[in-house]
């Protein structure tokens, strides 16, 4: 139920009464829409998070870096750690 | 596709891994909350690659599964009864109520509709003007902002034919009875992503602080899942209780604070019923009084009697994390997919279904022995 995906913003328009920014999103070749409400900043080429047709986070590029170098920063702060106490 | 399969490289897979072996020297027990989460971790192998002393308990986070037969029977006695078009997702259609479930009363003629998003209900409401659209809202905190948009729009378009039969529940109270039940212990949990996403970190620091229990909120691919769980039994190592974000490309500190607003918006606290585990103490959320007009339960009256669960099905206690899907005597024989006997054996997030769709249960009783 949680399931959210993340997507590119291909293009933005107007809808419902015309006072709801809705995108149109690209998933791997797949193009759904979604409402930018929960999201007032998205641009197009942004990356959002989608669930159930709302957009519900930017995703933060500088951050999703931080998973890949997560196993080598551990592995430096527990030399520094090892060689502190030799 | 960016921000996914990056998070899928089998060869950071394996470091993770390697390091998770080297850190874990004691046996713990990791409870992930959300379905999705459970769904990954078996799905893509990863139980069978953690070390043998972590052993991973699936938590009650698919809302599907909680939902109350009553609701569900409620929802099958609109569809077949009010004659409105009775619209949900697709978990929800199939789960079966004490007499049917949303698909056989569709089978049976009922105007029952599978719908991707509540954004669509409204349209739909929007082009049948004279019939009564209902859109049966379950979730937790993520799907809430959806749910509530939808009557958003509803309101401002002027619509008087749509209504949603709410049934939100919310993670950090059902945290809190899980910690409180003195059979589930739990030494660590793997909070949701996407739950976090919108409502930030600010309600779990109390969990934290009073059970001294190591919390990460934590992704959903292989990668972020790993990193989760290492982060958390560095956490246990140390003998530390701290709350961690781990899925911080997506999860703020604060949340969303629109969708946070929106929900204010529509939805009051409520006590709710979870199937399975019983009342929670304001653990959910209902549609404000002032929005009676767009909630179903006010909106229509129905008279229906509360049916007890089916005595064979054990989803209590496999959503408490007390049971493995495979100790239920009828697990895969007269409870499957097909023809299941509780909603976790239903839902894309059920723990049961996981089980059924990815693990062989002669290994899993061989593994467990």
């Amino acid at each position: 139920m949680c399931l959210a995906i993340p997507g590119k913003i291909k293009s933005i328009e107007l809808q419902y009464d015309g006072r709801v920014r809705m995108a149109k999103v690209v998933f791997g070749g797949i193009v759904k829409e979604a409402s930018l409400d929960m999201v007032p900043d998205a641009q197009i080429g942004d990356y959002v998070l989608v669930h159930v047709g709302v957009a519900i986070s930017i995703v933060d590029e500088e951050e999703a870096q931080k998973t890949f170098q997560y196993l080598s920063e551990i592995g430096e702060i527990d030399e520094l750690v090892e060689s502190c106490q030799l | 596709m960016k921000f996914l399969s990056e998070y899928r490289d089998p060869q950071l897979v394996e470091q993770y891994l390697n390091e998770l072996h080297k850190v874990t020297t004691q046996p713990w027990t990791i409870m992930e909350i959300c379905g999705g989460q459970t769904h990954s971790l078996v799905k893509n192998g990863i139980l069978d690659l953690l070390p043998q002393k972590i052993r991973m308990v699936h938590g009650p986070g698919c809302p599907v599964c909680v939902t109350p037969l009553n609701l569900i029977d409620k929802a099958v006695y609109l569809a077949e009864e009010k004659g409105v078009i009775l619209c949900s997702f697709g978990d929800m259609i199939r789960v079966p109520g004490s007499q049917k479930s949303l698909l056989e009363a569709k089978a049976n003629g009922a105007d029952v509709r599978i719908l991707y998003s509540p954004l669509e209900a409204v349209k739909l409401a929007q082009e049948n003007p004279t019939k009564e659209v209902v859109f049966f809202a379950v979730g937790f905190e993520t799907t809430a902002p959806a749910n509530a948009l939808s009557v958003v729009y509803a309101q401002r378009l002027g619509l008087k034919n749509y209504s949603i039969l709410a049934s939100h529940v919310l993670v950090p109270p059902a945290m809190e009875a899980i910690m409180n039940d003195d059979e589930a212990r739990i030494q660590s949990f793997l909070a949701a992503g996407h739950v976090c996403t919108i409502m930030g970190l600010a309600e779990y620091y109390p969990l934290v602080e009073k059970h001294k229990v190591p919390m990460v909120v934590t992704g959903f691919e292989p990668i972020d899942l790993l990193q989760g769980i290492l982060m958390t039994v560095k956490q246990l190592e140390k003998g530390e209780a701290k709350l961690e974000n781990q899925y911080s490309r997506v999860v703020k500190a604060e949340g969303n604070p629109a969708a946070q607003k929106t929900i204010e918006q529509v939805f009051k606290i409520a006590d709710r019923e979870w199937r399975g585990i019983g009342t929670i103490p304001n653990s959910g959320w209902e549609v404000r009084d002032e929005l009676a007009e767009f909630d179903a339960n006010q909106k229509f009256t129905v008279n229906i009697i509360k049916v007890p669960e089916c005595p064979d099905c054990i989803a209590g206690l496999v959503l408490k994390g007390i049971k493995k899907p495979y100790e239920c005597s009828q697990f895969g024989k007269k409870c499957n997919p097909e023809k299941p006997l509780g909603a976790p054996m239903v839902s894309s997030e059920g723990a049961c279904a996981a089980y059924y769709h990815f693990k062989n249960v002669g290994e899993m009783e061989m593994a467990e022995a």
